[in-house]
């Protein structure tokens, strides 16, 4: 019997049925969820009450039981300036404590690599648990190789190109990398820690802000937890739309990084038939709603653009056009031995390490793990629809490119399907699609408890929406899927060489803010 | 070979002919908003008017009497046309939304962006060959993500003797994006100084020109202006590539 609430990602609880455990009973449960294939999707600290900044923290844990649909929630009881670990037992959690710690200043005893996550500004009157060396962004203990042939390469904040900034530094022997650490934060915006009060306006464009290249994601995340709280379901043809919009950014997202895997190897043609590509799906956002980025699009209780009869015929023609342009691109690198020799086996992430690490999205099917939140989660238009999950067992360079083309086949396939069950009067209804305007928020259920999940293009979005006596919000949790991915990265390049860089970074493909918050 | 060859035939010629042809553009775009001079005098007084409850953005204001709205901090998402009663907010599908300076960003019933080229000299140096380096500071990757979308064979920024460099040394000018917070400062700033003089800098989307959405937050993002003095705002929450492109043509006086 483990301690812990089992619950549906949308279905909100009181807070007071979550069970309420101490240290031990807390590390119990986690390791016990842990053993039954359960897997972290959030782990956070909130003060109690929630409106105090200065209240006793409490640890909040969702973990996600992917064969049964099903989250498990716990928390622990109030602890004061510091917690037990669990990271040397389940190494998932790592960044997560680190993250509390540095949010609380709240030391986790027992973590065996506990460092700052973004820097934030300090807070008033909760000291660090690190130490004044670790105060400016980027300064702090970094891993280190020692020996006469060891040396350190740094790289960024500002990188070459055209892209979020962050800090690598490498360890290497000759050419060989030991290993690959990267500190972040430099994209700390600080949104978190404006969510708090009663949903407005700014609150959703937040949301769609988070990662701007997951819009929808995000915005659909957020929404959902809106609704769950507010007891909303949208209309059909508005969750069609949500899928038709969360697809679209999956495929401009996989087609522009396949077309720059192409790039990072010199091999030309396919990168410059992907730009215009990925552009002509951003293209097709704008056409449902205006913005290339799918912004306004999603909006709590329904959607803010329709679709009508017209508009549905060219989105589908439009779509089946890009698609096959699409495949003609992807075939001329799949047949160029030259590209081929460079992706096989470089930056090879094993299932073990994968598991072990809580990888998710793309990067975790192409070692092998069998997880798309579209498929163990379904939420809206996606309970209607059945899809296997494309893996790979490689885990390489080669893999995470393979598990993109085939999901760019099976969006597209998902989109057509859902739109054959789109009827255009009722989809061209603005007031049945958006039955509340951003003026008039949603009533929230009070001392409550929801969990959203949804899969963005690069993997597991989950957000934890956690409401006080009063119904506004009194802690919002993000989890971007970067904030499980970017050690993958990390141990992705360990074994292989500093030039493998640009192409295992841009296999995986994180958010720099998405993670920075 | 050969079937990179038909591949390329079957892709066919993608760029645009912008500026030479007016651009294609999605009939929803959100582009240059216009205020109804007559319903929004009335509506300015009433307290709060519905269009200033639904910004999420802070970007419609009253003064004096009048409507106002800062293209400087509009995420462009269309709530206020939506909220307005009358109809009196509209986004019409103009897409030169550039200015020199700050406050012509500021758009009332009757008042439009403003926006003039580089002085000769200027002109002289950068007009057929301007190095960018493109620089990130808190950018939510839509703004960035957009700058790379001129460098694909639809936009071809290097038509224009435009191009993103990796090293600031090479560069003419800094492309910035995002709402600079303190975090990125430094990195930012030590960029600028890497860059040799005359320089050209370029604040690109709301982030940029203003902080945008989290102006107040509490990294104290504002955006670049506290830290530099911009030559060109491009607005947008991220800007259209078109819009991008027409401001930077403007600014050279190519347009
Ligand atoms: S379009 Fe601009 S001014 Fe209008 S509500 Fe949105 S952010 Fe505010
Ligand atoms: S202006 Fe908008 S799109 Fe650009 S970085 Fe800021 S939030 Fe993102």
């Amino acid at each position: 019997m483990i301690r812990a609430l089992e619950m549906k990602p949308g279905t909100p609880v009181p807070q007071a049925e979550i069970p309420a455990l101490d240290q031990e009973e807390f590390g119990e449960a986690m390791l016990a969820l842990a053993a039954q294939d359960c897997r972290i999707a959030a782990l956070f600290a909130a003060p109690h009450p929630l409106a105090d900044p200065a209240g006793r923290l409490r640890i909040w844990a969702v973990m996600a039981d992917d064969a049964a649909g099903t989250v498990w929630v716990l928390r622990s009881r109030a602890i004061k300036g510091q917690f037990h670990s669990l990271t040397s037992l389940l190494p998932q959690l790592h960044l997560f404590e680190r993250e509390i710690a540095e949010e609380w200043g709240v030391l986790p005893e027992g973590h065996p690599w506990l460092k700052p996550v973004r820097f934030p500004p300090p807070v008033p009157g909760r000291a660090s648990v690190f130490g004044p060396k670790n105060e400016a962004v980027g300064h702090m203990d970094f891993f280190r190789a020692t020996g006469s042939q060891a040396h350190e390469v740094a790289v960024g904040p500002v990188h070459a190109g055209v892209i979020e900034p962050g800090h690598f530094r490498f360890q290497c022997h000759g050419e060989d990398v030991l290993h690959l650490e990267i500190s972040l934060g430099y994209q700390h915006r600080g949104v978190e820690r404006a969510l708090p009060g009663f949903p407005g306006p700014r609150t959703l464009a937040l949301m769609e802000t988070l990662a701007g290249d997951t819009t929808m994601g995000h915005g659909l995340a957020y929404c959902r937890a809106m609704e769950s709280l507010s007891g909303t379901t949208p209309c059909p043809e508005a969750e069609i739309l949500r899928l038709v919009m969360l697809e679209l950014e999956r495929l401009a997202n996989h087609t522009g990084d396949l077309g720059a895997l192409a790039g990072d190897v010199g091999f030309l043609p396919t990168l410059s038939f992907c730009g215009r590509l990925r552009g002509d799906f951003l293209n097709l956002s704008a056409l449902v709603c205006g913005s290339r980025f799918g912004r306004g699009m999603v909006r709590p209780g329904g959607v803010g653009f329709g679709l009508d009869r017209e508009r549905t015929a060219l989105l589908r023609e439009r779509l089946q056009a890009t698609l096959a342009d699409v495949e003609g691109a992807i075939q001329v690198l799949w047949d160029s031995g030259t590209s081929m020799r460079r992706f096989h086996d470089t930056g090879v992430l094993s299932r073990e390490d994968a598991t072990a690490l809580g990888l998710v999205g793309p990067a975790a099917r192409a070692s092998g793990l069998e997880r798309d939140v579209r498929h163990d989660f379904p939420r809206g238009w996606y309970e209607h629809l059945r899809f296997p999950i494309p893996t790979r067992d490689e885990g390489d360079v080669f893999a995470r490119a393979t598990v993109r083309h085939l999901e760019i086949r099976q969006s597209v396939n998902l989109i057509l399907n859902a739109l054959s069950a789109l009827d255009p009067d009722l989809a061209s209804d603005p007031a049945r699609l958006a039955p509340r305007t951003a003026a008039s928020p949603p009533l929230l259920a009070r001392d409550a408890l929801t969990v959203s999940l949804e899969e963005g293009w690069r993997g597991e979005i989950c957000h934890v929406c956690l409401t006080g006596p009063d119904g506004s919000i009194g802690r919002y949790k993000v989890v971007d899927p970067s904030f499980h991915n970017w050690f993958g990265l990390a141990l992705a390049l360990r074994k292989g060489q500093i030039s493998d860089f640009p192409l295992c970074n841009k296999s995986f493909n994180l958010s720099y803010c998405g993670h920075d918050l | 070979m050969f079937s990179i060859i038909a591949q390329r035939l079957r892709q066919k010629k993608r760029t645009i002919s912008f500026p030479a042809a007016a651009p294609t553009l999605p009939d929803r775009f959100r582009g240059l908003p216009e205020l109804d001079p007559g319903i929004c005098a009335t509506c300015a007084v009433s307290c709060p008017p519905p269009c200033i409850l639904a910004c999420p953005a802070k970007a419609m204001f009253e003064e004096n009497g009048a409507m106002r709205l800062d293209m400087g901090r509009c995420t462009f998402c269309g709530s206020c046309e939506n909220a307005c009663p009358h109809g009196a907010v509209r986004f019409t599908q103009g897409y030169s939304l550039s200015a020199r300076h700050r406050d012509d960003l500021i758009l009332g019933p009757g008042l439009l962006p403003r926006m003039e080229a580089l002085d000769t000299r200027m002109r002289k140096l950068f007009g057929r060959s301007l190095k960018l380096r493109q620089v990130s500071a808190g950018g939510c990757n839509a703004c960035e993500a957009d700058a790379n979308v001129l460098t694909t064979v639809v936009f071809d920024l290097s038509r224009f003797g435009i191009d993103f460099v990796a090293s600031p040394r090479h560069a003419d000018g800094l492309y910035i994006t995002g709402p600079v917070p303190e975090n990125m400062r430094e990195g930012l700033m030590l960029t600028l100084e890497a860059l040799p003089l005359p320089r050209i800098i370029i604040a690109v989307g709301a982030c940029a020109i203003s902080g945008g959405l989290f102006a107040d937050l509490d990294t104290s993002a504002k955006g670049a202006l506290p830290h530099l003095e911009p030559d060109l705002f491009i607005p947008g929450c991220p800007p259209h590539p078109v819009t991008a492109l027409d401001g930077m043509l403007r600014l050279l006086g190519r347009i």
